[in-house]
């Protein structure tokens, strides 16, 4: 009996160990599949063809800096949207609302990061980009700057989520120091709540970036698919094409093997480490916030 | 009388820095009340918590020494810790009924022991209410959740659980410290009971009730065993200096 | 002199709540907005016979029961994989691992699974699960891509959970003889289901409403009959959406809009069951 419930247990945690360990062994694996596909290229195609501004895969021209300023040029306007809209809600919903607005609010602004974001495209292509091309006169609606509205619309619950945990965060005590102080509520807001709780907002803004680098169904179907380079600011009113919207636009019609799937995984490679890049210091700033609160606090 | 367990020269560190115990040698009886007081971080609780290596939980930096229970010393690696928390039960300072009926609570070792017999967990559950002084209280709703019991009542049925195990040493570490005078003479009382059967080893909330309860008593102070004596005598005619202060209200 | 200075002061702060309030009232009408327009839109779309129809007629005619059902055995598919997986990994997170670098090294990984962009989970899907263990199109490379995707979501969120149930039950359960196991299995995870199944829950929410990471390794453009095995590639919801509205031409507006709302009503209530356990168990506990 005894032998058989040592065994069973040891079983159990080598198991549950194995799942813990498991989350390392995805991330290497995934970007060991995207090294093993993607740095052909690099013998495939030279380097001064690959940082050129033309992008046109038929005649074998894989210029990826279109791409790279295209999807730019988008996450630069979404998180122009995302990072003041979203700080302004996180505040709201933890130093202003009433109660029963905050149980309101908070699962809503959880919706909005479940929304689908094709169903996000779907609206873009029907409503919003028939309109803006009317209300801005454009010659078409599927531009940068309808990616950006609805890429911010996808960030905001990111920088909402984790803005809010960071204010929530702040002890109470320094709030109630404040106000004894004879602070109003809006100048505590301003002068201490938010710079106590700045790294924590700082993580949500990368992580609100990070989201909207790497969304691809949105803005495959909005931006317009034109792989031009984006460098001024009227880009922004004219379609461009970004980096996901490539992989997700041509993966399906190349054959295996070619220097296209090549070049389309080295453009998923470079994805990768630009979000391991905003992930990493991310958390690193987060935690190094919470050593600095483990201080204060004890 | 015989001693049931005896610690040989046990010292012991956390890794955090707190609580420490440096060189306890000490036996304690069978049949009787042990307690140990003495000013809060002295190391009463680490002892206890040694004593069913319920200290394996917790982070230790190092450790020596032996304690032996019937001549075996369970800080061997190789004793069946199981086996052990079994034969030495505990109860915390704050009641903790787990998040289920009163009757699971009782049967809950019981039946990690193995116990399927319903005929033998109603018995137990019986036996061990009434050990503890709460069966009048509760045997009508045995079934609603434990949480739903009064504070004094909860740490009866805490009691209780341990007894159904059928341990053969008791440790109870302030076990009264939150409750009513009304529900601690009830604990108190169950005690006197209770040595007959088991070996019971108490960290008291108060030198009251230290006073009242110790069969024998040691006297701990900054993780050492400073005086160890009949309780009688410990609480009229202390050897020590310091126990004297402690024992006069004069620290801590 | 005073009097002016608060009042000024007020002010401002009348002004700057009204701006913030307005802020978030423009971040969240749009959602209410957005839900309200595509159930009044897509409403008249729906009827039996779309629910449980085979499109024709190259999809512009019919119904949308592949992609209903497709993204179903997709979602149940990706729970079969990540529920166990992601459970399991956060036990271990919450009552095993130690402060140590290879805990770190795990949290640093979940928090970058839970950054990688979708598509890229879908290039990993194809080089993994597609091409070198050869399930080709299906259901299962599928199914295996959006677990790994979903795992973040379920492992933090089950944490959470677990971390949330009080220390002294374990301390009390282990004091009674229970082994390390018997205490997570019998009280632990007892307790913290509620907040578990809110997280796979809204993993399983995400999963079943992504496109990029099954266009490559699952998702078929039309199906004349529904998958038979989880070899076989399978249509869904979202990539059907994705599919009429930008693939195929002169697509009628209602069977658009009628494929938005069940896609959407299919994942709106997947949150709604998750917010109603979450606020439910928190009104029982009594810890």
């Amino acid at each position: 009996m005894k032998n058989n419930l040592t065994f069973r247990e040891f079983l159990i945690t080598r198991l549950i160990q194995a799942a813990g360990y498991s989350a390392i062994v995805f991330v290497a694996l995934i970007f060991f599949f995207l090294l093993r596909e993607g740095l052909p290229t690099l013998a495939e195609v030279d380097g001064s063809s690959l940082l050129n501004i033309r992008w046109y895969p038929i005649e074998g021209f894989f210029g990826i800096l279109p791409l790279i300023t295209g999807s730019l040029i988008v996450t630069l306007g979404a998180a122009l949207i995302a990072v003041p809209f979203g700080i302004g809600t996180a505040v709201y919903i933890s130093e202003i609302a009433p109660r029963w607005m905050r149980e309101i609010l908070k699962p809503l602004v959880e919706l909005l990061g479940g929304l689908p974001s094709v169903v996000l495209g779907f609206l873009g292509i029907l409503v919003l980009s028939p309109y803006l091309r009317v209300f801005l006169d454009l010659p078409t609606g599927l531009t940068a700057f309808t990616g950006s509205l609805l890429l911010g619309g996808i960030a905001v619950p990111t920088v909402v989520s984790v803005a809010e945990d960071a204010l929530d965060a702040v002890p109470r005590a320094y709030r109630e120091g404040a106000w004894a102080l004879g602070a109003t509520q809006w100048q505590t807001i301003w002068r201490v709540t938010l710079p106590a709780a700045r790294s924590g907002v700082l993580t949500a803004v990368m992580l609100g970036v990070g989201r909207a680098i790497g969304e691809t169904m949105t803005v495959m179907m909005v931006t317009g698919n034109a792989p031009v380079l984006a460098v001024k600011l009227s880009s922004l009113f004219s379609p461009v094409r970004t980096m996901t919207a490539t992989i997700a636009a041509e993966m399906g019609e190349v054959a295996n093997g070619s220097t296209h799937y090549h070049v389309l995984f080295f453009i998923g490679m470079v994805l990768f480490i630009i979000s391991l890049i905003v992930n990493i210091i991310a958390s690193s700033v987060v935690f190094r916030a919470k050593k600095r609160a483990e201080r204060i606090l004890s | 009388m015989t001693n049931k367990i005896t610690i040989e020269s046990l010292s012991l560190q956390y890794s955090d820095g707190t609580e420490s115990l440096r060189g306890i040698s000490m036996g304690i009886r069978q049949n009787a009340v042990t307690v140990l007081f003495g000013p809060a971080g002295g190391g009463k609780s680490t002892l206890l918590r040694c004593l069913n290596r319920l200290n394996d939980l917790t982070e230790v930096k190092a450790s020596s020494g032996k304690i032996l229970i019937d001549g075996e010393n369970i800080l061997d690696p190789q004793i069946d810790v199981i086996a052990l928390r079994r034969k030495v039960g505990m109860v915390f300072a704050r009641p903790v009924p787990l998040p289920m009926s009163i009757r699971e609570n009782i049967i809950y070792g019981l039946e990690l022991a193995g116990e399927k017999r319903k005929s033998k967990l109603d018995d137990a559950v019986e036996r061990s209410l009434k050990l503890s002084a709460v069966w009048d209280e509760v045997k009508d709703r045995l079934n609603d959740p434990a949480i739903a019991l009064s504070g004094g009542q909860q740490q009866r049925l805490c009691l209780a659980r341990v007894i159904a195990l059928q341990p053969e040493v008791i440790l109870m570490d302030e076990p009264t410290s939150g409750l009513d005078p009304i529900s601690t003479g009830k604990v108190e009382a169950a005690l006197l009971e209770l040595k007959k059967e088991y070996t019971v080893i108490l960290v008291p909330h108060s030198i009251q009730q230290a006073a009242r309860t110790a069969d024998h008593a040691a006297f701990f102070l900054q993780g050492e065993l400073i005086e160890y004596d009949d309780g009688k005598k410990m609480f009229t005619t202390p050897k020590q200096k310091k126990t004297e202060d402690y024992i006069m209200g004069r620290f801590g | 002199m005073m009097r002016l200075f608060a009042r000024n002061r007020h002010t401002v702060q009348r002004l700057g709540f009204s701006l913030i309030t307005l802020m978030a009232v423009v971040t969240v009408l749009p959602i209410v907005g957005t839900i309200i327009f595509i159930l009044l839109k897509g409403g008249s779309a729906i009827s039996f016979e779309f629910l449980s129809g085979f499109p024709h007629n190259g999809m512009r005619a019919g119904g949308i029961l592949p992609a209903i059902i497709g993204t179903l055995y997709l979602t149940i598919g990706t729970a079969v994989f990540s529920v166990p997986l992601g459970i399991a990994a956060a036990i271990y997170l919450a009552e095993y691992a130690k402060d140590n670098q290879v805990t770190r090294l795990i949290r640093l990984a979940i928090i970058n699974l839970a950054g990688i962009p979708s598509v890229v989970y879908g290039l990993f899907g194809l080089g993994l699960f597609v091409l070198f263990l050869q399930f080709g199109t299906s259901i299962l490379a599928a199914s295996l891509t959006l677990s790994i995707m979903t795992l973040p979501v379920i492992i933090s969120t089950a944490e959470e959970a677990l971390r949330s149930v009080p220390q002294a039950f374990r301390t009390v359960s282990i004091s009674l003889g229970a082994t390390r196991w018997q205490t997570i299995r019998r009280i632990v995870l007892k307790e913290a289901l509620p907040g578990i199944l809110t997280g796979v829950i809204l993993g399983l929410e995400r999963a079943a409403g992504e496109t990029a990471p099954i266009l490559f390794t699952g998702a078929a453009f039309f199906l004349p009959r529904l998958p038979q095995s989880p070899f076989d590639a399978t249509m869904a919801l979202p990539y059907h959406l994705f599919v009429i509205s930008t693939q195929v031409p002169e697509m009628p507006i209602q069977i658009q809009y009628g494929t938005a709302l069940v896609l959407l009503v299919f994942v709106l209530s997947m949150n709604m069951i998750a917010t109603v356990i979450r606020s439910r168990a928190r009104a029982k506990r009594q810890w």
